[in-house]
């Protein structure tokens, strides 16, 4: 009790939010960020309301889908940015020694880094919600579609975000770690579209039998671990069915999804904390022969 | 209390660190001397934890340093040669979160930052932006850090290093109050005049092995003497000892480690004097197996370590 409250109440943490809050310009960049969205959203609004049919509730949702789409966009691209930099950016400025000869546990310290370099784009995305429930005024979009979408930028940026932290422990070099966390968001992102495309291809074009469910996993989970791809069936319910049809898998692509970016997020951390110290398990000790 | 056996560190094929022993008692202050490259950070980031040895062992206060890290990190203060420091805090925040991650609890911290502010004459900079420090007060700052948990043990690699000369005489005097707080110091430098008048003991480590080691006396007639007499005998020891030591030229007599009739003599003396002496130790009718002259490998090391400045 006492030590899991401490991964969340800790020295670490709390210098990380208030070095990172102290200047003033996160919030001017809060203010900016908000702005653009408001900005979008009544230029929409406005344009849309002086069609024919005024703006009606399938404009609402339209601009809601372009919202989160922008917004998981944003995820994709400032998470690399935020935590690629997080234990490596102590070593550079040389004071990862210091903080590793503390009493903080390794978790403590990977976990007080991962939220604290999410914090500032997790209080974007909630000062945004706000924004929402002007959507909400025209229909089209129930608060439970809201909560699944942030749910799923939440996922994003959380699976990102310990891949960035990862890089960040096991590659040196900031530089390095920030270019591989984008190589990888981009897999993510963009590969695994293709990925999908390609497999389905192949096991439609070759495998007309379908008794291999092994070649049939395999398109199922290149799309499952494509966040716009799963966002986009949480707006469309039964967007996907054709495609899961065909590969006659069942089982809805939001488990698949949340179930592997909670299970790549744990890994990515397993192995911060494993690797930020020196491991220390003593070897035998090969006695020279004299 | 540090206990360090048959320690060695390799990095691929290159030894960092070579089978180092060393004790240092409680309440010591133990310098550690050698050139840039010499291995001193290697054996200090072991003991604090942050390097783990390729061989051998390393205790502080009876802990093992890679069985028991955490309780090693509670017992030493470390201060690394190179460090960063957070720049938007204030020197008393910047204390203060180190405090808190050596869980040294609130009420605590706050009565402690004030006197280790006047320890190391930082009291009227408690609200000053670290980042704006001059070099020698980030370093009087970070030896203040190292001592927020009240550790028994300090390590400190090359706390002088890159001062001017006021700032050194500054950290010696702060260094000198720890010793008087009996905590036991482990310090390095590379210049050896900078240690010698506050240690107890030094140890003189080149290349990864420690040559030299010894209380302070010792270790400067060892680094003085021009050249080092092997004189093995073949019985009476001891009228050997006391005849060489009757020589105004010979500095220090040193046993051997292993053979009970082999002895070091640590000479200054000009070579024509060196034969005078063997003549007179064969008419004195001391039984002289051999006597050969073993050029002092500490010489070179003595010219590295003593020319001081950077
Ligand atoms: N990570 C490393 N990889 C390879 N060699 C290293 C590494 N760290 C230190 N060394 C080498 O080990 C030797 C000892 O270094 P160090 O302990 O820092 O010396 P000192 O502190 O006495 O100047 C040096 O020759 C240095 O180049
Ligand atoms: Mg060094």
């Amino acid at each position: 009790m006492n030590k899991l409250s401490s991964l969340f109440i800790n020295p670490v943490l709390n210098k990380e939010i208030k070095l990172r809050f102290r200047s003033f310009k996160s919030f001017l960049g809060i203010l900016f960020y908000l702005a653009v969205c408001a900005a979008v959203c009544l230029a929409f609004i406005w344009i849309e309301g002086h069609n024919r049919n005024g703006f009606t509730a399938n404009d609402s949702r339209t601009l809601f889908m372009l919202l989160s789409i922008g917004q998981m966009g944003l995820i994709a691209f400032i998470t690399p940015g935020l935590t690629a930099g997080a234990i490596s950016g102590e070593r550079e400025r040389q004071t990862l020694n210091i903080l590793l000869t503390t009493q903080q546990s390794s978790m403590s310290i990977v976990i007080s880094k991962l939220f604290s370099s999410l914090a500032f784009l997790v209080l974007m995305l909630v000062a945004s919600l706000p924004l929402y429930s002007l959507v909400f005024l025209y229909g089209g979009v129930s608060p439970k579609m809201v909560l699944i979408t942030f749910g799923l930028h939440l996922l994003t940026m959380l699976m990102i975000g310990s891949l960035g932290v990862m890089f960040s422990t096991i590659i040196r070099k900031t530089m390095v770690a920030t270019i591989t966390t984008y190589g990888v968001m981009l897999f993510f992102v963009v590969g695994t579209g293709f990925l999908y495309i390609f497999l389905g291809e192949i096991m439609y074009n070759l495998n007309q039998n379908p008794a291999s469910t092994n070649q049939r996993w395999l398109p199922y989970i290149s799309l499952m671990l494509n966040p716009g791809i799963v966002l986009f069936n949480s707006f469309e319910a039964g967007g996907l069915d054709y495609a899961l049809q065909r590969m006659g898998i069942t089982w809805p692509i939001w488990k698949g999804f949340t179930l592997s970016y909670i299970g790549i997020s744990i890994f990515a951390l397993f192995v911060s904390i494993m690797r930020l110290r020196p491991r220390m398990r003593s070897k035998k000790v090969k006695k020279k022969a004299s | 209390m540090i206990e360090i056996t048959n320690l060695t560190k390799r990095y691929g094929s290159f030894t960092a660190l070579n089978d180092l022993n060393l004790t240092i008692e409680k309440g010591t202050v133990f310098g550690f001397v050698g050139p840039n490259g010499a291995g001193k950070s290697t054996t200090f980031s072991i003991l604090a934890t942050l390097l783990a040895p390729t061989s051998g062992t390393a205790y502080v206060n009876g802990y093992d340093v890679t069985k028991s890290p955490n309780e090693v990190r509670k017992h030493i203060g470390y201060m690394p040669d190179f460090f960063g420091v957070y720049d938007q805090f204030k020197v008393h925040e910047y204390l203060d979160f180190y405090g808190a991650s050596y869980g040294v609890p609130s009420k605590e911290r706050k009565a402690i930052i004030p006197q280790l502010l006047e320890l190391v004459n930082l009291t009227d900079k408690r609200d000053a932006y670290v980042d704006y420090l001059s070099r020698g007060m980030k370093q009087r700052l970070c030896l203040a850090r190292s001592l927020i948990h009240d550790p028994e043990v300090l390590i400190l690699d090359e706390p002088a290093s890159g001062l001017d000369p006021r700032a050194r005489v500054e950290m010696r005097g702060i260094l000198q109050e720890l010793k008087n707080m009996e905590k036991t110091i482990l310090i390095s430098s590379h210049i050896l005049p900078e240690l010698s008048e506050m240690c107890d003991y030094l140890g003189v480590i080149e290349h990864g092995n420690l040559i030299a080691s010894g209380n302070v006396n010792h270790i400067e007639n060892q680094l003085q003497a021009q050249k080092v007499l092997q004189v093995s005998v073949k019985n009476d020891v001891e009228q050997a000892v006391s005849f060489f030591e009757d020589d105004p030229n010979v500095q220090q007599i040193d046993r051997d480690k292993k053979d009970e009739l082999l002895i070091h003599v640590s000479y200054d003396g000009s070579d024509d004097e060196q034969i005078e002496l063997l003549k007179k130790a064969v008419t004195q009718g001391i039984p002289i197996l051999s006597f050969t002259q073993k050029q002092s490998n500490l010489e070179d090391i003595f010219m590295e370590i003593t020319k001081g400045g950077e």
